[in-house]
């Protein structure tokens, strides 16, 4: 790095000079790491295998008594059931809803910065406030939906609180969250794909739209796809704001979600260490899906 | 696309069903600001009118002003995001310089725990950071909300890269005038990476703005609550169904980031699109 070095400015820029100013620029971020992340991380790892309670006195190491409990936990069961079924509406919803109607916005030049905005603004509102509004909306006796509902002469379902729809309401409210977010994406990985292949396609006698979407779109938006996929799916076993504002896991624990019960456990009941193996849980379902994501990154280098 | 410029006339089917989807999109919104204008008996005859019979919109928004301190969880919510972002730029920037430009031993450590810690979501330390908190006499006051957010191994990361594509001689001019390497961190290194710099903010004030996870285990009381707490005291406490200022409240929250939105579109959503990948 130094080759092209001035004599009297060789000093400043010796090795030993320059780790010591990269510790020093270092060191304000790595405090803070070990304090705020790297600590309170293996702290959880650790409370996980104890009893701990706030309030209690002392802690005794129960090994993996937290996890063998969880396993007979037929609330938890129930969480870990409602957070798989609400990825399992989320991710495709947002997903193939994002894909259409990145297809729609890219099919024309006109309206494409307008209705990105008008799509993307649930991503940066006030997830608790537009719960609000949602559950203004989904009110079973004065709510706009069901009045329309009603004037059609369908049924009137008790969409946030009935048992047999909440997990529907709060994944259609999900869907609402994370389609603009992923249209943003596909937006981003349809743009890259060269005009060219299309000509190219008609040419080959793809002509019909839907010939050149599979031929050409598909294939050149698989690695954004499978991107997103994985994006999405951590994202959305996150899911927590609408659970704590519109149905604190109710009615009767048919909405109750892993970090909905994890929080609930620690800082309701403040059972700290069984809080704590939850926590490990949901961070065993978080890598696996970034592991997933991995994967998957590789896969996009070789491919494009 | 300008080789295929279609007739309007042709593209009014596609523009129709965007703005279809677009308005379903919207009702949310739709919904929310038209019952913040509507009295009670109105809301409550649960008509499909979009619009007031009696304009009671001065009642409403009144009722949110004078029942919670709004002005206070808005101060609050640019405290606590202005001091999230404050410290953040403060240790990633130097840190993202050090691991893009310098050679040290136990760089590649450092690097290795920076991968490590994109892994753990900010879940995870909540417990035991509560408990430390908790300890401390800490709760409810601005050091909670802001401290376990002052490190982000994900800026740290972020910056790392967008520096190492900085050529080694704008660095190298700089050492040659005499400027120290904390001198060209912040005066040639990051002016220099701008757009990484506005799309990381952007990015971490929509996050922390919207934020409740954190804010509803270290703060109880008012004085110290983000706009997102303040929705949910409002409901709990004033309007459990009186929805006409609960929508009014949850207007007055969503406005400042979403008028934000509508002003600077674009960043918005590079800002977010490319650094919200963090998931």
């Amino acid at each position: 790095m130094s080759d092209m070095a001035l004599p009297a400015a060789a000093g400043a820029r010796a090795p030993l000079g320059e780790a010591f100013a990269a510790w020093m620029l270092s060191a304000p971020a790595i405090l803070a790491y070990f304090l705020m992340l790297l600590l309170p991380t293996l702290a959880t790892v650790a409370l996980a295998f104890t009893d701990y309670e706030l309030g209690a006195d002392g802690l005794h190491w129960i090994g993996f008594e937290n996890f063998a409990e969880l396993l007979r936990d037929r609330a938890f069961a129930t969480s870990l059931r409602n957070t798989l079924v609400y990825v399992g509406l989320v991710t495709p919803g947002s997903i193939l809803g994002a894909l259409a109607l990145a297809l729609l916005i890219e099919a024309g030049t006109r309206g494409r910065t307008f209705f990105r905005a008008v799509f993307f603004l649930p991503v940066v509102s006030l997830t608790v406030a537009m719960a609000a509004a949602w559950q203004y909306l989904l009110h079973p006796t004065i709510g706009p939906l069901n009045a329309m509902l009603h004037s059609i002469g369908a049924g009137q379902p008790e969409w946030l609180s009935s048992s047999s729809t909440v997990m529907l309401s709060l994944s259609a409210i999900g869907i609402w969250e994370n389609l603009g977010f992923n249209l943003v994406l596909f937006l981003a990985g349809l743009t890259a794909i060269p005009r060219e292949l299309y000509s190219a396609a008609e040419v080959d006698g793809a002509r019909s739209a839907w010939e050149r979407f599979r031929l050409v779109t598909w294939p050149m938006l698989g690695p954004t796809t499978l991107f997103v996929l994985t994006i999405t799916m951590i994202r959305a076993v996150r899911v927590f704001d609408t659970v704590a504002v519109l149905t604190q896991g109710g009615p009767n624990k048919a909405s109750q979600v892993l970090l909905y019960t994890m929080y609930e456990e620690g800082f309701t009941y403040f059972r700290l260490g069984y809080s704590a193996a939850i926590t490990l849980v949901f961070l065993a379902i978080v890598l696996a899906l970034m592991w997933l994501q991995t994967k998957v990154l590789d896969k996009r280098v070789h491919y494009v | 696309m300008s080789e295929r410029a279609i007739p309007l006339h042709r593209d009014a089917p596609r523009l129709l069903l965007l703005a279809a989807i677009g308005l379903l999109m919207l009702m949310p919104y739709i919904w929310m600001v038209a019952a913040s204008m509507k009295p009670l008996d109105e809301i409550f005859r649960a008509s499909l009118s979009l619009l007031p019979k009696r304009f009671h919109g001065i009642e409403n928004y009144g009722k949110v002003f004078s029942s919670i301190p709004v002005g206070r969880y808005l101060w609050n919510g640019l405290v606590v995001c202005g001091g999230i972002l404050f410290f953040q730029l403060l240790f990633a920037v130097p840190a993202g310089y050090a691991l893009a430009k310098l050679r040290f031993p136990g760089r590649d450590l450092v690097f290795g725990a920076v991968m490590l810690g994109l892994l753990v979501p900010p879940h995870v330390p909540a417990l035991p950071l509560y408990v430390a908190f908790s300890q401390m006499g800490l709760l409810n006051t601005y050091t909670a909300l802001i401290a376990p957010f002052t490190i982000s191994v994900f800026a740290v990361f972020l910056f790392r890269q967008f520096f190492r594509s900085l050529p080694d001689d704008l660095i190298h001019a700089a050492r040659l005038d005499g400027m120290g390497e904390m001198t060209i961190v912040w005066r040639v290194v990051l002016p220099n990476t701008w757009p990484a710099a506005t799309a990381f903010s952007i990015f971490s004030v929509v996050a922390h703005w919207n934020d409740l996870f954190w804010p509803l285990i270290v703060v109880s009381d008012t004085s110290h609550a983000t706009p997102a707490l303040g929705v949910l005291f409002f409901r709990s406490a004033e309007a459990g169904d009186d929805f006409g200022a609960l929508m009014a409240a949850a207007v007055i929250m969503t406005a400042p980031l979403v008028i934000a939105f509508l002003l600077a579109q674009r960043r918005f959503v590079e800002g977010i699109a490319t650094t919200g990948l963090k998931g």
